[in-house]
Parts: C-alpha cells; structure tokens; sequence
C-alpha cells in the first residue's frame, strides 16, 4: 500500500474489510503486514481492480 | 421544458442544460471521444468538456493549473452581493490547500466508516416507515416519495436540526444546484442556507450539542478558532453536496432495477452481490460533475485553454470510457475491474462518500427486501435533472 497515493476512498475497505484497516480521515492500511491469508488472494485482487488512485500493489511471495 | 437554444456541434456549441444533453449523455460522451475529447463551448464563459477517463482524472489531480475557486458546471450571473458572508465560498470543495487541507481534516471523521455505521439503523427505519406508506398502494413516485426523503432527513441528524426541515433544505440545494441557470432561484436558496446557518450557528454558541455545527464552532486549526465565514461555508457545503446528489443515486438506482428486470431479479436472489452492485451503479449512473477554473494559460491535450476558462470535471463520461471499462454501457453487478470516479479523484474526492455508500445500500436494500418486483408505470413520464447533478426527479413506478 502506498500511503502517498491513497485519498482516502476506502473503497478497499468497504469490499474487503478482512484485508484492510481504515482511520477516522479515510485512509487505508493493510492488516498486519500485507500478506495475504490463503483464501483471500481473489478478495485482495478485487481490492487492486478498484482503487481509483492505485495505491494498491500485489507483491508476489 | 427547452430552456436552451438548439446545440450546433457537440464539439464547439455543447451545452451541459440541453434537454437532449440530459436525457441520455451517454451517446453524445461516445461520439467526442471518437472526434474530439475535450470538446469546448463559449456558452456561458469558456468552458472545456473532456470526456475520457485518463483525462479527467490528470485534471482533477492538477491542482496547481485547476482551481477549485470555482466548481460550479453553470456560473453564476446574477449580482455578487456587496457584502459576502461566505468569504471563502464553500470549503473544501471550493478551496484550494492550504484552506482546503484544515477544513476536509475538520470535516472527514464526521463522515468516517465508524461514525456512518452509527447512522445505519436510523437510515434503515427511516427507508422502511417511507415504503410502509405507500407500499398498499400498489405505485409510488420512487423519486418523490422515497430517493429524495433520505438524504437530507439523515444530514438534519448530523447537524442536529429536526428532520422537518428535510422538505425545506431540498428546496434550497434544488435551486443553488437544478435551477443554478436561474439567478433568481439560486440567490434565494444561497439565502435560504445562511439565513438558516447564520441562526443556528448564535444558538450554538450558548448552548453547544453534541453535533458537527457545535463542533466547528469549537474546534481550533493551528490553536486558533475556525472563522465563522469557515464555519457557515462548511456547513452549507455538507447540505449542498450531501442531497442532491446522493437521492440522484438512489433515484437512478432504482431506474435501472426498474427497467432491468434481470438486474433486479439478480439482486433480490443474490444479496452478496451488493457491495459490487452498488460501484457498478455509482459507475453507470454516475450523477456529479464538477468544475475547475483554469489559473493560467495552458495547453492540455493540444486544447488552448487560457487563464478564467472553466473546465468541466466530466467523471460521469469518464466512468463510460470504452479504455477504462470493459463493455461500459452496460451494466455488470458482480464487475470486478471498477476503478470509478464516480466521488472524483485526487485531493477533493468526496468526504461523504461512507455516508453516500451507506444510504444507497440501505436504500436498496430495504426496497427489494419489501418491494422485490416492480416497474416503470410509464416511461413517458420519468423526468431527469441535470447539470451538477444528473438524476430522475419524476419516476413513477407500479408493483402487484
Ligand atoms: C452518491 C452521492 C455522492 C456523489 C456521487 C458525490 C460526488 C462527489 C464528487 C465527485 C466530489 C468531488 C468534487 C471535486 O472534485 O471538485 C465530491 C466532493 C465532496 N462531497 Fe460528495 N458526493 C456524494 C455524496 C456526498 C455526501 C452524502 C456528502 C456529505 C454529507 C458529501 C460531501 C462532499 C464534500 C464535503 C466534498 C468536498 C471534498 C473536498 O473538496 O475535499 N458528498 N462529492
Ligand atoms: S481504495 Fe485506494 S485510495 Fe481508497 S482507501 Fe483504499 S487504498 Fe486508499
């Protein structure tokens, strides 16, 4: 996650709250560090599809 | 209702009020992209209209170029008053930063996923006891008698006022923002606002509740207190912006699940499908456009744009472009790839856009739990509104 390109659209929260923390402003963290549990790679993908700003970047592992 | 003389060209002449503009955008988006993407006008001041995606997201995130001092689609051209109360217009959303980053900070927990959750329930009772009301008649103006009685009953409870005034402060964002082409109407409900703000905001300061009004007033940016110019521009803001456009969103919402029945259908048997179905309306029935003022010459996309020109922030084309959305007429409740602009993009996206989410599913929701299959009575007599805000304002609509 990129914190300089997010705006706060929560739109990755709203999708897939299991993946992604929220603040009061908007802006978005992911849960723990980033790894995504087995289950949850197509959730997390739909996640990326849908930031308007891209600030959401799949790192292979 | 013709209140403009005919277009000659889309590409030179194009006019954001035309009936036909109004009615289905769609088609006329489609042929400037093919011919010439950023269109332009001299109606009403020099005006620029792009229409594909990659564009007018670049705009929105050129702050430095394009202004938000000026946002509105129509401009205003009756008499500025002597003595402004609003010296900043309505900030954020008509601010530039440093003004636009103190007062969006001020404004955004007030709309925060945590906060919206606590205006679920009353959202949810409020769309029930409306459909309760005319459920037994077998019809219902879905635009009248529902999309436009949510959103501002749920706004009065954010800033503590009764939700009586709900049918009064529709009046007033009706006529700044519907009928901005009529200075008459737009100054009375510019009036209307702060005659109404400027009261509230002398009662609150003896007696603070516990609402975001009572809290402007008290809150401090950089240890000193918001002017109360700031104050009264904010809150006329979150009513301005906080109606119009998401009853549009309702209305057109529910236009579509009433001429798709396969949609409707869908949806009633796949509640899961929701939060995906709601982008993809936002997307295709996208109701806001803003504007930017241009602050000094500048060629974007080989446009000569000079210095005063308006630039119309189009993100509804921008979410019907062919480049950026796969089959973009056509609308898929489950689409995965959905990177909308619907709320905008960049720095001003919309502050309200938890909230704006939150009553468009409850809306829905509530709808098709208690009125699963339902139609348009008659195509003939659905109306639109456009400009700022595209959405039906007259949608008849039957259920057996
Ligand atoms: C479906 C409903 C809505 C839509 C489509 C929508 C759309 C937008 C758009 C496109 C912008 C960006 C303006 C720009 O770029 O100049 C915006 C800004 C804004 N919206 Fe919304 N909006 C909706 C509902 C709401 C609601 C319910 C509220 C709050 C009560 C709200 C409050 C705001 C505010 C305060 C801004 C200014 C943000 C800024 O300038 O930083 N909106 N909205
Ligand atoms: S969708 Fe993108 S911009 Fe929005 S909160 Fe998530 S990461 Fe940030």
């Amino acid at each position: 996650m990129d914190p300089e390109k997010c705006e706060g659209h929560a739109r990755c929260y709203g999708l897939v709250p299991e993946l992604f923390n929220v603040d009061d402003y908007g802006l978005s963290t992911v849960v723990g560090d980033g790894t995504v549990p087995v289950g949850l790679e197509a959730k997390a993908r739909l996640a990326i599809a849908n930031c308007p700003e891209y600030a959401i970047e799949e790192i292979a592992g | 209702m013709a209140r403009t003389p005919a277009v000659h060209g889309w590409d030179t002449d194009f006019d954001v009020l035309d009936a036909g503009y109004i009615a289905d955008p769609f088609r006329i988006w489609d042929e400037l992209r093919k011919a010439c993407p950023v269109a332009h006008s001299d109606r009403r001041g020099s005006t620029w209209l792009p229409t594909r995606y990659e564009d007018v997201v670049d705009l929105a995130h050129d702050v430095e170029h394009f202004s938000s001092l000026e946002v509105a689609v129509i401009p205003f051209d009756g008499e500025e008053p002597e003595d402004p109360v609003l010296l900043y217009g309505l900030p954020p959303i008509s601010s530039d930063p440093p003004l636009h980053t103190s007062t969006r900070r001020l404004l955004l927990p007030w709309f925060s996923h945590r906060r919206v959750k606590g205006y679920e329930a009353l959202t949810r009772e409020l769309c029930a006891t409306l459909i309760d009301g005319f459920k037994a008649n077998g019809r219902a103006d879905a635009a009248v008698d529902y999309a436009q009685q949510i959103p501002a009953r749920v706004i009065a409870h954010i800033l503590g006022v009764p939700p009586t005034l709900a049918g009064t402060f529709t009046g007033w964002v009706r006529d700044v923002l519907e009928f901005a082409d009529d200075p008459e109407r737009r100054a009375h409900g510019i009036e209307g606002l702060l005659t109404f703000f400027t009261e509230e905001v002398a009662h609150r300061r003896t007696e603070p509740g516990d609402d975001l009004l009572s809290e402007l007033l008290h809150a401090e940016v950089d240890g000193a207190p918001v002017e109360e110019s700031v104050v009264l521009g904010m809150a006329a803001l979150v009513l301005i912006a906080g109606v119009d456009t998401t009853w549009s969103a309702i209305g057109s919402s529910l236009w579509h699940l009433a001429t798709h029945s396969d949609d409707r259908a869908r949806l009633v048997a796949e509640p899961s499908l929701m939060p995906t179905a709601i982008e993809e309306l936002l997307r295709a029935y996208s109701p806001v456009t803003m504007a930017r003022v241009v602050t000094g010459d500048v060629e974007f996309e080989g446009c000569p744009m000079k210095a005063g020109d308006r630039v119309l922030m189009n993100f509804p084309a921008a979410n019907r472009d062919p480049e950026a959305f796969a089959d973009p007429d056509q609308v898929v409740l489950d689409r995965a790839l959905n990177r909308h602009v619907a709320f905008g993009s960049g720095i001003h996206r919309c502050a309200g856009s938890n909230l704006a989410r939150m009553e468009l599913r409850i809306a829905l929701e509530e709808w098709l739990a208690r009125i699963p299959e339902f139609y348009l009575s008659d195509d003939a007599e659905v109306t639109w509104a456009g400009g700022q805000v595209r959405g039906p304002r007259i949608l008849p609509v039957v259920f057996p």
